[in-house]
């Protein structure tokens, strides 16, 4: 039937065609002109815009964030998804369906509970203030708010996989005399590597692009409390459009590496099986 | 391996957030002032520690009313630089951090620099406005932000409903007469109003980048600054000078008020700093970087008279002229259920 088969062909074609176009319209598109943007000047501009000092403390803060943020959450990721996994017990769906709860609030709620928790009229906010502990509007704040949105990306990375891997080998290696934490150690994680890796990557693109709940508990201190994302805004209110997208371009060019790392972990990890 | 070392070195890249001790002040503004205080900011650095230890300012901008709540939540600000008398007020009333008389303390009012409302239109100006009047026509599209959310759209909106009444109490009407006109005046202007953007920022970009409206009401220093920064970058120009600047024959005199935090500056042993930054605001070096910045220098007789020529002639009126203070205005025209909660429906489908 060479009708059909030339038809099948054409349509195919027809819906890659579509598939592409959208791709590039809706993907491709967006980051060119934020790279054509960014070199608008030159690269001697790029490179000024980016070293901008006031650029580097924003840069130092997002990076300061993310390596506290990102650390903390894989370790509590990492139990969470232990416990949630290789055990049963009451409580455990509630447990799962909370993890998820960062994700399914809006973050400028997120930022605003925690204005309320630790604001000066707050829950704890007497106590810090009697300390002369400042929380909210400055740095301990910020990284409060990171840890609270990138909460679930390692926990929902690795529970999947665990649960998936079942108990047998945990309970081999237990019946041939290894401790809790030997097990945990030498079998459990090895096991799970490469979805950590991948859980951390994702996490990390979170912590460090995080806007909406970091803007409200910010305090919007220049060089201090501004994170990357919140001064790319202020550059772009400023007028300032070419520096703007100067430091978005880092910005892309940061989230295709982190793709191109997440990709190498996901071939290495389909390997494994 | 490569695993271990990745999982390793993110425990390891914990550095340690150390911050200096200097002897620093934080002065936390809304947002049309960024350009004016970076500048001002190093010139009062210099100063200051010339006969003192050195200083640094700390620097913080948001929307006006977004900022007294962040000082009433904890914000340590020594000063505060706002674009209303009324968020200071809010500020003194919610936390007693400073005293209610606080615009007493310095001169004019305790506004260093003042501003007022003028219109924006397209090249040509093809509706032909020229005045408040021409605002109320049915074919102008009308620009501006929500009083509800914006400081600048309560200027607006106030400078509208003060021409009004200004217009019926010239022709020797009556208060009750000339209030009731105003309303009416005020209604047809909002019934214009085809989009209320949240903030002024928001409004300018309605009406430059898309292009929406006939006529823009905003900030004399951010249309002048628009225009400056618009002609500036070499790419936009042919896209942006497609506008011109319109003085209206009447405007609000708008005066952002700066105050000192007192319990603040007392906790952290800055009084003598803060209100030392304050006053400088009042020298020919403060008065003078106003003007650069657009914003009207209060006492004009420090600066030249060359810089002042940037700020056109009109005649203005302050708020205290029609409506007594900002905490009457405010229950009145802007607290819900006030005149603008009763003129602003959202226009039917």
């Amino acid at each position: 039937m060479p009708m059909n088969t030339l038809a099948s062909k054409a349509a195919n074609a027809m819906i890659t065609l579509v598939a592409l176009s959208f791709i590039f319209l809706f993907l491709i598109l967006p980051i060119l002109v934020i790279l054509q943007q960014g070199f608008s000047e030159g690269v001697v501009a790029w490179w000024q815009n980016i070293s901008d000092e006031e650029t580097l403390l924003a840069l130092r803060l997002t990076l300061t964030v993310a390596a506290i943020a990102v650390p903390l959450n894989l370790l509590f990721g990492i139990m969470i998804a232990w416990t949630i996994a290789k055990f049963q017990f009451r409580g455990r769906e509630l447990l799962l369906t909370l993890i998820d709860l960062p994700l399914a609030i809006p973050p400028i709620i997120s930022g605003l509970m925690y204005v309320l928790l630790f604001g000066i009229y707050g829950w704890f906010g007497a106590f810090f203030n009697n300390y002369d502990v400042q929380i909210i509007y400055a740095v301990p704040g910020i990284i409060l708010v990171t840890i609270f949105v990138t909460l679930p990306y390692v926990a929902r990375e690795l529970i999947p996989l665990l649960s998936k891997q079942g108990t047998e080998e945990e309970l081999a290696a237990i019946s041939l005399g290894a401790s809790g934490l030997q097990t945990f150690w030498r079998v459990t994680l090895p096991n799970v590597k490469w979805g950590i890796l991948h859980g951390i990557i994702l996490c990390n693109a979170r912590a460090m692009g995080e806007f909406g709940a970091v803007a409200v508990v910010s305090g919007h201190i220049r060089g201090e409390t501004n994170t990357l994302p919140l001064h790319i805004e202020i550059l772009y209110n400023e007028y300032n459009f070419v520096a703007a997208f100067a430091i978005s371009s880092l910005f892309v060019s940061l989230a295709t590496i982190t793709l191109l790392l997440k990709g190498m972990s996901s071939e290495h990890h389909s390997k494994k099986h | 391996m490569l695993f271990k070392l990745l999982f390793l070195s993110c425990f390891l890249c914990i550095p340690s957030i150390c911050f200096s001790k200097t002897l620093d002040l934080l002065n936390v503004s809304y947002d049309p002032t960024r350009e004016f205080y970076k500048e001002f900011n190093r010139e009062f650095e210099k100063y200051w520690s010339s006969s003192n230890s050195a200083v640094k300012i700390r620097q913080s901008h948001s929307g006006s009313a977004t900022q007294a709540r962040a000082v009433i939540s904890g914000l340590q600000a020594d000063v505060v630089t706002l674009a209303l008398a009324y968020d200071i007020d809010i500020i003194a009333k919610e936390s007693q951090l400073l005293p209610s008389n606080w615009q007493q303390r310095l001169p004019n009012n305790s506004s260093p620099y003042t501003s007022t409302i003028i219109f924006l239109v397209r090249k040509g100006n093809p509706k032909n406005i020229h005045d408040w009047s021409d605002l109320i026509k049915s074919n102008v599209e009308v620009i501006m932000p929500n009083p509800k959310t914006s400081g600048a759209a309560r200027w607006n909106y106030l400078a509208a409903w003060g021409y009004a009444l200004q217009s019926k109490l010239a022709e020797k009407k009556s208060n009750a007469a000339a209030e009731k006109y105003a309303k009416e005046f005020v209604t047809a202007l909002i019934k214009n109003i085809p989009v209320l953007d949240t903030g002024a920022r928001g409004s300018t970009t309605t009406f430059v980048n898309r292009n929406i409206g006939d006529v823009l009401i905003t900030w004399e220093n951010e249309a002048l600054l628009a225009f400056q920064q618009m002609s500036k970058s070499s790419s936009a120009s042919s896209a942006h000078s497609q506008f011109e600047i319109v003085i209206p024959s009447l405007s609000i005199l708008a005066r952002p008020p700066v105050a000192v935090i007192d319990k603040i500056v007392d906790k952290r042993k800055s009084r003598e700093m803060a209100e030392a930054y304050l006053k400088y605001l009042y020298t020919p070096v403060g008065q003078r970087l106003a003007a650069k910045h657009f914003f009207r220098p209060a006492l004009p007789e420090l600066v030249d008279k060359k810089e002042l020529a940037i700020f056109p002639t009109l005649k203005l009126f302050t708020l205290e002229d029609f409506f007594g203070s900002w905490e009457k205005a405010h229950k009145i025209h802007f607290a819900d259920g006030g005149t603008f909660d009763q003129i602003y429906r959202p226009h039917a489908p």
